[in-house]
């Protein structure tokens, strides 16, 4: 028995033991309602707010413009649905009021779209080049229409393409200099680039979603990193924690956690990017020579993540056997991975619909080994030589 | 909520608790604030024929920055005219206790305390209040 | 003993450290996505949850298909109340009711429902803490799509008749909410008998973690809601989002906890609560806030009258207690739930809670009891209203100043 190996950190990370220490005397020891005011309840209080600044310092944000929230989705939908609401009058006026997201996003950012375009919104969704790249000329032509809110992710979770978010902002700012909310989902950025909400904010981003899990943190903490000037309508009401944005006992050991990731996924970000990226080259290099089409590979991309197609070779039968030779990757999003349809994020770059269906996607962490990658590489050549001798088989 | 180290100790060693006799023609008593609202403060002066008040006394029902406010309020009076107990500001209760602002309240009833005392007092000895 | 001692656990427990146990492996080395289901991480996550979702249902009754991962009894409550109401009330109609006493996790939605343009009853209790039945049924009308009520208070500790309500919520085909987050480990639930459509359920009222609840969702007859956060398509649509198994993990293994341990924790439990009642019926002009037998056993809560609950709460540091409940501690506000009762102000901000739980000793309780006895003495000495009290005066007859 030979434990696998996992190339799947886009989809989640395992916690870092660090992380897992400042995590544990939270559970049984120190279990205090953050609300409380007695002793126990101020002791959460304080592992909270100190989480608060260590995310903060991670992002360049000030704390109080963390809003701690149960993950990247609802922190996405916080944003969308929130900063929805408090334009119900202007839908009603007349003139349908738009939200303009980018094709390639993740899907609780298109989903809580499509969930205002229910209610009344006009739905613009910027489209991507060959190489998953948004073009400036297509911000302008959406801008036109003034949109009131946007969201462009900073990298996307399945390709790893990163688009210049700042330069979108501030051309959406110098053609509508009042037009709207921008926000960025970073979830997969964060401890994969370097992220600074004072330069975006700077720049027209108003808001961005990060998570924990993602960045060897546990699941269950994200935050809505938020311009205080946005006016954002609760989606979670209560007891009003978290400035009354986000009701709920506070996940003291998660966001503990969170803050202990965060200081930890900046720290040497851009030694741990190099080395990702080596191993991206030489993967890659190999890919290549085997035949395989990379996608994205012109675009800046995050330096860990790598999506690529064999030709004739179906994604979830490759994924498959190379799960069962002890290497775990992906066929796309794990988010839809219920869903056998070709990636949204290939069909939004022109990718055809049989090659889409090829797609597989490998993930590096921070522990990746070079040997691993030269494992894998064996185990994918042998695997693809059979299964496209299988298809040619087939087809005869 | 975190409390000075002066409220706490005026909370936990209040100074002047008691009452003195409310008929008593040297006696003023200044009693404000409601229950509803969640304090209550008595405060008592005992003047001499000169008119410096040599003693004085508190009640309060209410928070540890009533009780504090109160039991300040009863240290600062003693040995001063009533006119010079007239002056004094609950901002400099507030100050003294560094009551935080939510607890500002309260020394605006210590002072409103001290100057119903001194108006009860007044009214005994026929004076103007 | 280690002080302060900690008498408030309807504010938060501590995770049992045997759940803790189940929980810290799905950190580290099963740390997988449970959607990802392209290999043997995302499986093991994913038997982890399906293993804890049996946990939670076989607690309440239910079906495991009924259970909804959310993360918190606070989100479980706004998206059965915003979910149920906008579904339901596009064709029952747009009226729903609740009660004054409800947590402001239902309160808030409720509110944010009304301003949407639904009508919402707010209906009164008794004194006791306890809905009347026959008002109840009056409140329901033709247009009624929602009722909302919680199982047990998280401030008085009462029981409200959910099987009688549900009853009459069956009979003209009203959907029924019920916030159980109190209720777990400390009153039996069967939905296969309770005639219930949605609850919802916290971990860490239940020494379980915090970040994790659950909402159940009935099939038979099959209950629809909007789901209230989007993405993913998890939890078959009603509520987006990663999961997260070390969490998940930890409430089924407390929920399986309070079921093979209730008889048991709670007979021992109102051993202490008893104690703690008979040595506070001790001391003069104390009263206890809401009905005494349709409660759980862990909770008392009592005013002290003549003393202000601030001061007594300053007074007792050493022991973890809070005046009101947890969520509303913030403010200066006395507790709506013991004005709904219609207690005075000053009874009510003269209020603490005690909420005994599975660490608490009998040792607790009495060095509980020596302290409030002697603070109490001490705090009337201070109080004028004691004063009063003592010389005949009716406290209410007197012309306060306004202040």
């Amino acid at each position: 028995m030979f434990a696998p190996i996992y190339f799947d950190h886009n989809a989640t990370t395992p916690v870092d033991e660090r992380v897992v220490e400042a995590m544990l005397p939270y559970f049984s020891a120190r279990y205090g309602n953050a609300s409380s005011r007695h002793e126990y309840g101020r002791a959460a209080l304080a592992a909270l707010e100190k989480a608060r600044e260590q995310v903060a310092a991670a992002t360049g944000a000030h704390p109080t413009e963390i809003i701690f929230t149960s993950g990247g989705s609802e922190a996405n939908n916080l944003f969308l649905k929130g900063a929805g609401a408090t334009f119900r009058g202007a839908v009603t006026s007349g003139r349908a009021e738009t939200v303009a997201v980018g094709a390639t996003e993740h899907l609780s950012v298109l989903n809580a779209a499509r969930q205002l375009r229910a209610q009344g919104w006009q739905l613009t969704q910027l489209p991507v080049d060959a190489e998953g790249q948004i073009h400036l000329a297509d911000v302008e032509a959406a801008a036109e229409e003034k949109p009131r809110r946007w969201s462009v992710m900073l990298a996307n979770n399945e390709t790893g393409v990163i688009h210049d978010v700042a330069a979108i902002a501030a051309c959406v700012r110098e053609i509508a200099p009042d037009g709207g909310w921008f926000h960025t989902d970073a979830v997969q950025a964060l401890g994969r680039m370097p992220i600074d909400f004072r330069v975006l904010n700077n720049a027209g981003v108003h808001a961005l979603t990060i998570s924990s899990h993602k960045i060897c943190g546990p699941k269950g903490a994200a935050a809505l990193v938020m311009d205080k000037r946005l006016d954002l309508a609760t989606q979670i009401a209560g007891g009003g924690q978290e400035r009354g944005l986000r009701s709920g006992t506070e996940n003291i050991a998660a966001i503990v956690g969170f803050g202990a990731a965060c200081e930890l996924a900046v720290s040497r970000l851009a030694e741990r990017a190099r080395a990702q990226e080596a191993l991206r080259e030489r993967l890659e290099a190999r890919l290549r020579e085997m035949g395989a089409s990379i996608f994205a590979a012109g675009a800046p991309r995050l330096p860990n993540t790598s999506f690529f197609a064999f030709p004739s070779v179906d994604g979830e039968t490759l994924v498959g056997k190379l799960d069962r030779a002890g290497f775990a990757i992906a066929s796309g999003s794990a988010c839809s991975s219920a869903d056998s349809s070709p990636s949204h994020v290939l069909l939004a770059m022109g990718v055809p619909a049989d090659l889409a269906q090829c797609a597989v996607r490998v993930s590096l962490g921070e522990k990746t080994r070079a040997a691993e990658i030269e494992g894998f590489l064996l185990a994918l050549q042998e695997t693809t030589t059979k299964l496209s001798r299988l298809a040619a088989y087939t087809r005869l | 909520m975190s409390y000075s180290a002066k409220v706490i100790d005026h909370y936990e060693n209040p100074r002047n608790v008691g009452s003195f006799d409310q008929n008593d023609e040297n006696v003023g008593t200044g009693m404000v604030g409601a229950p509803a609202c969640g304090d209550v403060m008595k405060l008592q002066i005992q003047v001499g024929k000169d008119g410096v008040i040599e003693d004085a006394r508190f009640k309060t029902y209410g928070c540890g920055s009533a009780i504090a406010s109160s039991s300040l309020l009863t240290e600062w009076v003693k040995g001063k005219t009533v006119e010079e107990a007239m002056t004094i500001k609950n901002t400099q209760i507030a100050e003294e206790l560094a009551l935080p602002p939510v607890k500002i309240h309260c020394s605006v009833l210590a002072e409103d305390a001290i100057k119903a005392a001194v108006a009860d007092y007044r009214k005994k000895h026929g004076e103007p209040v | 003993m280690q002080l302060p001692i900690y008498l408030d656990y309807s504010a938060t427990t501590p995770v049992d450290p045997r759940v803790a146990e189940k929980m810290i492996p799905y950190l580290s080395a099963h740390f997988g996505n449970p959607a990802s289901r392209s290999h043997g991480f995302g499986w093991e996550a994913e038997a982890a949850v399906e293993k804890a979702r049996a946990q939670v249902a076989d607690l309440i009754g239910a079906d495991p298909k009924e259970i909804v991962w959310t993360s918190g009894a606070t989100e479980s409550n706004n998206l059965a109340i915003k979910g149920a109401a906008h579904f339901y009330g596009r064709d029952k109609g747009k009226h729903l009711i609740t009660v004054k006493t409800e947590h402001k996790a239902v309160l808030d939605p409720m509110r944010e429902l009304e301003r949407q343009g639904y009508q919402v009853t707010w209906l009164d209790v008794r004194e006791n803490g306890l809905i009347d039945l026959e008002a109840f049924r009056e409140a329901l009308t033709p247009d009624t799509a929602l009722v909302s009520i919680m199982l047990v208070n998280n401030e008085i500790g009462v029981i409200q008749p959910i099987a009688e309500i549900g009853a009459l919520c069956r009979e003209k085909g009203v959907i029924f909410h019920v916030d159980a987050a109190q209720a777990t480990g400390k009153v039996a639930i069967d939905l296969k008998t309770l005639p219930v459509d949605l609850m919802s359920f916290s971990a860490h009222k239940t020494y379980g973690p915090k970040g994790i609840g659950a909402l159940y969702v009935r099939r038979k007859p099959r209950v629809r809601l909007e789901a209230q956060m989007h993405g993913g398509g998890h939890e078959r649509g009603f509520r987006s989002g990663t999961l997260a198994p070390h969490q998940i993990v930890g409430m089924g293994e407390a929920f399986a906890l309070a079921g093979a341990e209730m008889a048991t924790e709670n007979e021992r439990i109102a051993r202490l609560r008893d104690r703690l009642y008979a040595g506070l019926s001790g001391i003069e002009a104390t009263y206890v806030n809401g009905d005494l037998e349709a409660r759980v056993a862990h909770n008392l809560n009592v005013s002290f009258a003549y003393v202000e609950g601030e001061s007594l709460i300053m007074a007792i540091k050493d022991l973890a207690v809070s005046s009101g409940s947890a969520c509303t501690s913030a403010s200066l506000e006395p507790s709506y739930v013991l004005r709904a009762l219609g207690r005075s102000d000053e009874l009510a901000h003269s209020s603490i809670r005690f909420s005994l739980g599975r660490f608490t000793s009998e040792e607790d309780i009495d060095y509980a009891l020596s302290l409030l006895r002697q603070k109490v003495a001490k705090l009337r000495d201070m109080s004028p209203l004691w004063e009063m009290a003592q010389a005949g005066i009716d406290l209410d007859k007197v012309q306060w100043a306004a202040h």
